[in-house]
């Protein structure tokens, strides 16, 4: 937490905004930190019957329901064998909890305006809308997530159909 | 340091819509009191007039302290009136009652403005404020004054617009404009506008002639004939329009948003003192128990088991208190939705002339204060309903040989986990041939079908229906009982109604008696727990193989003493693997809700537990044929089944198709929800 701290008092001089990273299929990703409530390891989750593959349950976060989704299957890779490095983060998106499974965490790392870009439309691009821009830190690509997509129930809604009936067909 | 009073505010509006509330209820009390001696003027009861003024009283000295002058202002008059009736000055006649009732929606809608920091429109409450100025005056020196009260209806303060307009040759018939004017300025409050658009230049104009217009308002108890008469000798010769100005309502729109606002924001709780007192013992038992515990923990040996399994059982025990008292904290007595419809029942019998008595029993029945806030619409709408088309006129009751005044009857009781209440009226009942006509009607059955009294009964309940003759203000518009039935079911609740032709009408509501915590029945599907409520189960039985049929290749049936009911595998229902496919290793669990049955094939019982209902929703979204969530006693969270959700699925006959998610019309899905 030191760190974070030391950081933070940078950030506003330089316009650099902190992004917490991780790992899923071999891509790193960035979700702004103000958003995470906090990371914890993987919990025992109850299923709710009939909703998308991706929704793997709920969660008992000290008493509050989080509903918990699996980033992999939210992007249609393949699910991943849980192991010690997999954790749930969970984001707190307008007052609405949610945790996500990633493969693991990675860092907090700042990251300056002039890093990011417009992430590029192409043919068959999927899952276009959860992406919010693109960041090169250390010469490699960093995602940038539009969280609020991600985890909004209607947004889960509107592709519910499509994946029931793909996991019955 | 200056005191930011911004923080009192809330507890000051808080205190006034209370305050006003009770101002209502004791002002209601005294006019029946008067009905019941059969005065026109009432004998003032001290104590009640007491009570009024202290409200009045303590509302105009908390607004001066914060400076809402518009308040201030509204309160000192009616505090002056409400004094002169306590010292005798001024006699509180029915209609003088009326004006207060009037004050007090004023006094309630200037504290919501106040507190919305909305500017409502003031003009009513300004004619409010007028006729209580004019009160006093006009009262006591002259008891019968010059224009006589019953002239008017229900000797009410009238606006009247008057639109004069003499002809040219008005001079001609010896008639003055100036007189009759002046005649008017003497019948009440008069506004006069001249209009002087038709008159026309210097060069034109004849002196003999009539060129302006008037435009004249007009306040006070005058009737229409009085109006008229004035105007008798002119009225050949000129274009006269008398309207009266309807009086202005006070807004009723601002209110019932202000006081939505007021059920969204996170509102505040008033609890009697032995409430807290008692938990604040049970609190400190607790602490006891704890102690005691942490003490054989911390030396323990086997010789003090038997002290650890009493000092668990009293902490079981502890626990179970602590939980009913909290549980009682958010219990209000009935009575709070009950007494809102007292003036209700008051505006509109007199609105309609219709003679009413309403009254009540079991009122400090104790519920949920999140059952009471959304059950007050209902309620109201069952009054209306009863006042409206339930209760005949006075002369229709008395030639069908009842008593002249009406009953309507609100009974609430406990039975078992619900709270029941009825409202019961004695009117003319429930017009059967009148509801299947209106059905026919609109489509919703043919006219052929046979239904039976009860089944045309419920045709009520859908949506839209409505047999009323004309669509009045009051209610008749259609959008009814639906409305009703939703909202009670939304509170895990059920509506239902019997009618006997000429007898009356009785509704019965059924609601659960907290939202918060649920007796629930955990069974097990495969690797999972489920909840199921206590209330909807009927039987749990081993299953007969052979009795599960599919007929007709529709969905499976079963079969249990001669009853078929849709049988519900569970495991196929939420896709997922069962312990056995073998169906004689399971149970069946006969449930039912809103009078459909349906077997729900489980692996195993689990046990009786009481659980805590955690909403879904907050997180997440509804979720079919699942109500709410909850934390069972290792920490997992378990789904609590909603029946009637599951039953709709099951004669809906999708039990196998794989249900559309997530398009369950809330409004009829039975879930408790927490606020």
């Amino acid at each position: 937490m030191e760190s974070v701290h030391a950081l933070d008092l940078k950030g506003p001089q330089t316009h650099e905004k902190q992004f917490l990273t991780f790992r899923l299929d071999g891509q790193d990703y960035g979700i702004s930190i103000l958003k995470i409530q906090e990371i914890k390891g993987w919990d025992k989750i109850t299923p709710i019957p009939n909703s998308p593959a991706y929704v793997k349950g709920v969660l008992n976060l000290r008493g509050v329901i989080v509903p918990v989704i699996d980033l992999r299957l939210r992007f249609g890779l393949k699910e991943a064998v849980r192991d010690i490095f997999t954790v749930i983060i969970v984001a707190n998106v307008g007052g609405r909890l949610a945790g996500i499974v990633v493969d693991a965490v990675s860092d907090v790392i700042n990251v300056a305006a002039d890093q990011v870009c417009e992430a590029p439309e192409y043919e068959g691009q999927q899952n276009r809308e959860f992406i919010k821009e693109l960041a090169q830190v250390d010469g490699k690509l960093l995602v940038l997530l539009d969280l609020d997509r991600l985890v909004n129930p209607d947004s889960l809604d509107k592709t519910t159909a499509a994946t029931s009936v793909a996991v019955n067909g | 340091m200056p005191i930011d009073m911004r923080q009192f505010h809330q507890t000051f509006f808080e205190e006034s819509l209370e305050g006003l509330a009770n101002m209502e209820t004791e002002l209601l009390r005294l006019e029946k009191a008067g009905a019941e001696n059969g005065q026109e003027t009432v004998t003032a009861d001290l104590e009640i007039l007491n009570t009024i003024f202290r409200a009045a009283h303590s509302i105009k000295g908390g607004s001066s302290t914060f400076g809402f002058e518009d308040v201030v202002a509204f309160a000192h008059v009616l505090e002056t009136r409400l004094d002169a009736i306590r010292d005798g000055r001024l006699r509180p006649t029915r209609k003088v009652i009326s004006l207060l009732l009037l004050s007090v929606d004023c006094l309630r809608s200037l504290i919501i403005s106040a507190r919305t920091g909305k500017e409502g429109d003031n003009s009513a409450i300004d004619d409010v404020r007028r006729q209580l100025e004019s009160l006093e005056s006009e009262q006591p020196s002259s008891p019968a004054s010059t224009v006589p009260v019953s002239k008017t209806p229900q000797g009410k303060i009238s606006h009247w617009q008057i639109m004069f307009r003499p002809h040219l040759h008005l001079f001609h018939t010896g008639n003055d404009p100036l007189r009759i004017l002046r005649e008017l300025n003497d019948l009440g409050e008069c506004h006069v506008q001249a209009d002087i658009s038709s008159l026309p230049g210097w060069d034109r104009m004849k002196p003999e002639e009539c060129y302006l217009a008037w435009k004249i308002e007009l306040i006070g108890p005058i009737s229409r004939e009085t109006v008229n008469e004035v105007f008798s000798w002119v009225a050949e010769d000129c274009s006269l329009e008398i309207k009266l100005k309807p009086m202005q309502s006070l807004a009723p729109r601002s209110i019932a948003e202000a006081v939505a606002s007021m059920d969204a924001q996170a509102g505040t709780l008033r609890v009697s003192v032995p409430k807290v007192d008692a938990l604040i013992n049970t609190v400190g038992e607790l602490v006891i128990t704890q102690t005691m515990l942490s003490l054989i923990a911390s030396n323990f040996s086997f010789d003090n088991l038997s002290r650890l399994f009493s000092g668990i059982t009293q902490l079981e025990r502890n626990t179970r208190e602590l939980q009913e008292s909290v549980m009682s904290i958010r219990m209000l007595p009935l009575s709070f939705a009950f007494n809102r419809l007292l003036r209700l029942v008051h505006d509109m019998s007199q609105r309609l002339g219709k003679k009413v008595e309403l009254v009540f029993h079991g009122e400090q029945t104790e519920i949920d204060k999140t059952v009471i806030d959304r059950l007050i619409d209902p309620l109201m709408h069952l009054a209306r309903n009863s006042l409206d088309h339930g209760i005949e006129l006075p002369a229709e009751r008395l030639a069908a040989g009842k008593p002249e005044t009406g009953r309507i009857e609100l009974k609430a009781y406990q039975k078992g986990g619900n709270v029941v209440i009825e409202v019961r009226d004695d009117g003319r009942g429930l017009s059967h041939e009148r509801i299947f006509a209106k059905a026919v009607e609109r489509g919703i059955v043919s006219s052929s079908s046979k239904l039976t009294p009860e089944e045309i009964a419920e045709l009520i309940f859908l949506p839209g229906f409505s047999t009323a003759e004309s669509v009045s203000d009051l209610s008749g518009r259609g959008v009814g009982m639906d409305v009703v039935r939703n909202n009670i079911c939304s509170l895990g609740g059920s509506v239902e109604v019997a009618s006997q032709a000429g007898r009356g009408t009785c509704f019965t509501v059924r609601l659960p008696l907290t939202l918060a915590i649920l007796d629930g029945l955990s069974i097990q599907v495969g690797e999972h727990t489920y909840i199921l409520p206590l209330v909807s189960i009927v039987e749990s039985v081993r299953i007969r193989p052979e009795q599960v049929s599919r007929p007709a290749g529709s969905s499976e049936m079963y079969g249990l003493r001669k009853e078929y009911m849709p049988f519900l595998r569970l495991n196929e229902l939420f896709h997922i693997e069962s312990r056995s496919t073998d169906l004689s290793q399971g149970l069946l669990v006969i449930v039912e809700a809103e009078g459909k049955k349906a077997g729900l094939y489980v692996d195993d019982l689990l046990g009786q537990q009481q659980v805590v209902i955690k909403n879904l929703a907050t997180h997440y979204r509804k979720v079919e044929a699942i109500s709410a969530a909850t934390i069972l006693g290792d920490g997992t969270v378990a789904m609590i089944l909603d029946v009637p959700g599951l039953i709709r699925l099951a004669h809906a006959g999708t039990g196998h198709a794989t249900p559309p998610v997530g398009d369950a019309p809330a409004s009829t899905t039975a879930t408790p929800t927490l606020n």
